[in-house]
């Protein structure tokens, strides 16, 4: 986005979306190389803040460290650019300060599942209401492709030269076993899904994790022989998941070695700061 | 009939608790551990009764990064913790500091290194607090002594996180943190209790690094000021930057704001200094013992001082400086293996610096001082 003017046409209707609307324009140029999944999950994010009816001071973003924790920095909110797997814990401060914001935390799957992974079920336990967008693309990419806890075994890193020997952590399925009351996985491929999917979590009342897939061209892509970012997200996104809608619909066989999209999980339970005021209350009468 | 101060008889982390209180804090996020926990058990019944909110976190380094949000959401911050816990705070100390966020730490030092010994005193963190966290970067530290002054220092460092927007840490032993003496609580008023500077400007011009200012005004996130907040270098705007000379200038400025105002930072209680040769230079639980031996040397014809620092960090030069003029030696005993030493013969013109150290988990006795002090007869 060099000119700092973003548009697209929308598919049903003729009137363009207006990103500017939303972007800070005079800090891009953004810092993601071409082909990188991290603008397009923004762009399907900032879709979903607008059908959300949510005002820009309303809204604090939160970050730790990595190229997807770029985003605060381009998007025109309340934002903090945190510590490297820390974003949540300060999240957590401003919302239990301010529980009328609404908080949207963007992190990779490094910073939220390694360094981050502790704070990650905490939250999840504690059911504090925000938004998690994992930018989850099997890589440490900021520090130069290191592998992650997202990267499959077999894989090529820059720190797994003869692939991969560690299993993965399921983001989602830790998330639910954790404690989030919403949990969904969208993809880089699918941008209107994917809208739709942050939609609904920005609505729920609670902690909502939304991992998105998307993709490292410079590299994951490259260690791991993908001819273009086009390709891996034909390979890894379209081709890698199935819409949990048509999963029920598939034989066994079809599902083998796919992951589900959508939204997989939603529950409802009181939320922390909802909690946190019956406390307040209750320590109030008995002063 | 005109309100009556309270007096109790309290131990040091309820006083710390308390003064907190008066001081306007509204949020704590910390991790248990011994010597600190009762901070964060007298904050989870008290804060909720004043509106406050209170959290407790899964490790000391959630505790500091939701102690700096909390915040930067506009409320009087703090979080309390010890020895393996101060370490585990160390980055996002850092952090406050270079993107200039208000808060407090306490340290309730006690024996390391490691685990080391948890229910024993010590002051081996001090050189710690002014270097733990990377980088080159401002630090205040103030080092009460006495139950009641805990009190009122908890007080002050609020007053100094929120003027200076920066980090202030409280170090205090495990002696005065568990020990009980009576304590007047002040009535609201009667201390300063001083609030952050906000923006005023129309939205669209707010810079929260304005380098007009020496200390910009910070704006709370919510409340139409949308701002960005970064540990990266930035500018005058928040944003990051790679332009050397915006870098340098910002992190001298950070250094400078702290070092500029020096003099409203330091706080020296001098006792029997005035024509003292034979200096004692201590602070918290060690000076309450340097305290008795000068007075005991003073009664065998010595003439001994103290220097009883209230600030440590910035290190208060001057003061040393100025006790040295008429001083044969300076005694310096601390709890550790020579910390603080070092700073004080750096400053002491040349007059012979002694130390006594005790790292046993036992305070330093007045007999060693005064046995030290009869050295210099
Ligand atoms: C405490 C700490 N350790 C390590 C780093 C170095 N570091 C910066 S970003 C990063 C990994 C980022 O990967 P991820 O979170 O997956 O995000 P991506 O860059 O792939 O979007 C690492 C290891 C750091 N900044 N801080
Ligand atoms: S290194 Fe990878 S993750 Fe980072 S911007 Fe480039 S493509 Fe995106």
């Amino acid at each position: 986005m060099p000119s700092g003017a973003v548009a697209e046409k929308k598919t049903k209707s003729s009137v363009p979306f207006d990103y500017n609307k939303y972007l800070r324009p005079n800090k891009l140029p953004h810092i993601w190389c071409p082909g990188c999944g991290h603008g397009i999950v923004l762009k399907s994010l900032l879709r979903a803040i607008d059908k959300s009816g949510l005002a820009k001071d309303q809204i604090c973003m939160v970050s730790g460290i990595g190229c997807s924790s770029r985003t605060p920095g381009y998007v025109d909110f309340n934002t903090m650019h945190t510590l490297h797997g820390r974003a949540l814990s300060f999240a957590t401060g401003v919302k239990l300060a301010k529980p009328g914001l609404k908080i949207i935390v963007t992190t990779g799957d490094g910073d939220a599942l390694a360094i981050g992974g502790n704070h990650f079920i905490h939250t999840c336990r504690r059911n504090i209401d925000m938004t998690i967008l994992v930018y989850s693309n099997a890589i440490y990419g900021m520090t130069g492709g290191q592998f992650s806890p997202t990267t499959p075994p077999g894989a090529m890193s820059t720190t797994s030269r003869y692939g991969n020997m560690e299993p993965i952590f399921d983001c989602c399925e830790l998330a639910k076993a954790a404690g989030a009351t919403f949990v969904a996985r969208g993809t880089a491929y699918h941008t209107q899904e994917l809208e739709r999917t942050i939609l609904e979590a920005i609505k729920h009342k609670g902690t909502s994790v939304v991992e998105v897939l998307d993709q490292c061209p410079t590299y994951y892509g490259r260690h791991n022989k993908f001819k273009s970012a086009t390709q891996m997200m034909e390979v890894i996104e379209k081709e890698g998941t199935v819409s949990v809608s048509q999963a029920d619909k598939l034989p066994p066989e079809k599902l083998k070695g796919k992951l589900l999209r959508g939204i997989l999980y939603r529950t409802e339970r009181t939320e922390y700061c909802e909690e946190y005021r019956k406390l307040m209350e209750k320590a109030q009468q008995t002063k | 009939m005109a309100e009556k101060r309270s007096k109790k008889l309290v131990q040091g982390n309820e006083a710390c608790s308390e003064g907190a209180l008066y001081a306007g804090c509204r949020f704590y996020a910390g991790y248990p551990i011994t010597p600190s926990t009762e901070v964060a058990e007298i904050l989870s019944a008290r804060l909720p009764n004043v509106g406050g909110k209170f959290i407790q976190m899964e490790d000391e380094i959630a505790s500091i990064s939701a102690v700096i949000g909390a915040s930067l959401a506009g409320l009087k911050s703090l979080t309390a913790t010890s020895g393996p816990g101060f370490s585990l705070k160390q980055e996002g100390i850092g952090y406050a500091c270079m993107a200039e966020v208000p808060c407090v730490i306490v340290n309730v030092m006690r024996g390391g290194p490691s685990t080391g010994y948890p229910t024993g005193p010590s002051q081996s963190d001090v050189m710690q607090a002014k270097w733990g966290t990377h980088g080159d970067h401002p630090v205040i530290a103030v080092t009460p002594a006495y139950v009641q002054e805990i009190f009122s220092e908890t007080v002050r460092a609020f007053n100094l996180a929120e003027r200076y927007r920066t980090p202030v840490l409280i170090l205090y032993d495990e002696i005065v943190g568990h020990m009980r003496e009576p304590v007047t609580f002040p009535l609201p008023g009667e201390l300063e209790v001083i609030d952050r500077v906000k923006p005023t400007c129309p939205l669209e011009e707010y810079l929260p690094y304005d380098t007009e200012y020496e200390i910009a005004p910070l704006a709370a996130f919510g409340e139409g000021y949308r701002f960005h907040v970064t540990g990266l270098n930035h500018r005058a705007d928040g944003f990051p930057t790679n332009d050397s000379k915006l870098i340098e200038k910002g992190i001298k400025r950070l250094t400078g704001k702290i070092e500029n105002h020096r003099e409203d930072i330091w706080k020296n209680e001098e006792y029997l200094l005035d024509d003292a040769d034979i200096v004692v230079f201590a602070f918290g639980s060690t000076a309450r013992s340097a305290r008795y031996s000068v007075r005991k040397a003073r009664e065998n014809g010595l003439k001994a001082g103290l220097l009883r620092p209230l600030t440590l960090w910035p290190f208060p030069e001057k003061a040393v400086r100025d006790a040295v003029v008429r001083a044969k030696a300076v005694i310096v005993p601390e709890m550790n293996l020579g910390q603080i030493v070092h700073e004080v013969e750096r400053c002491a013109c040349g007059v012979k610096v002694e130390g006594i150290f005790r790292v046993d988990g036992e305070p330093i006795n007045p007999r060693q001082i005064l046995d030290v002090i009869e050295k210099y007869r």
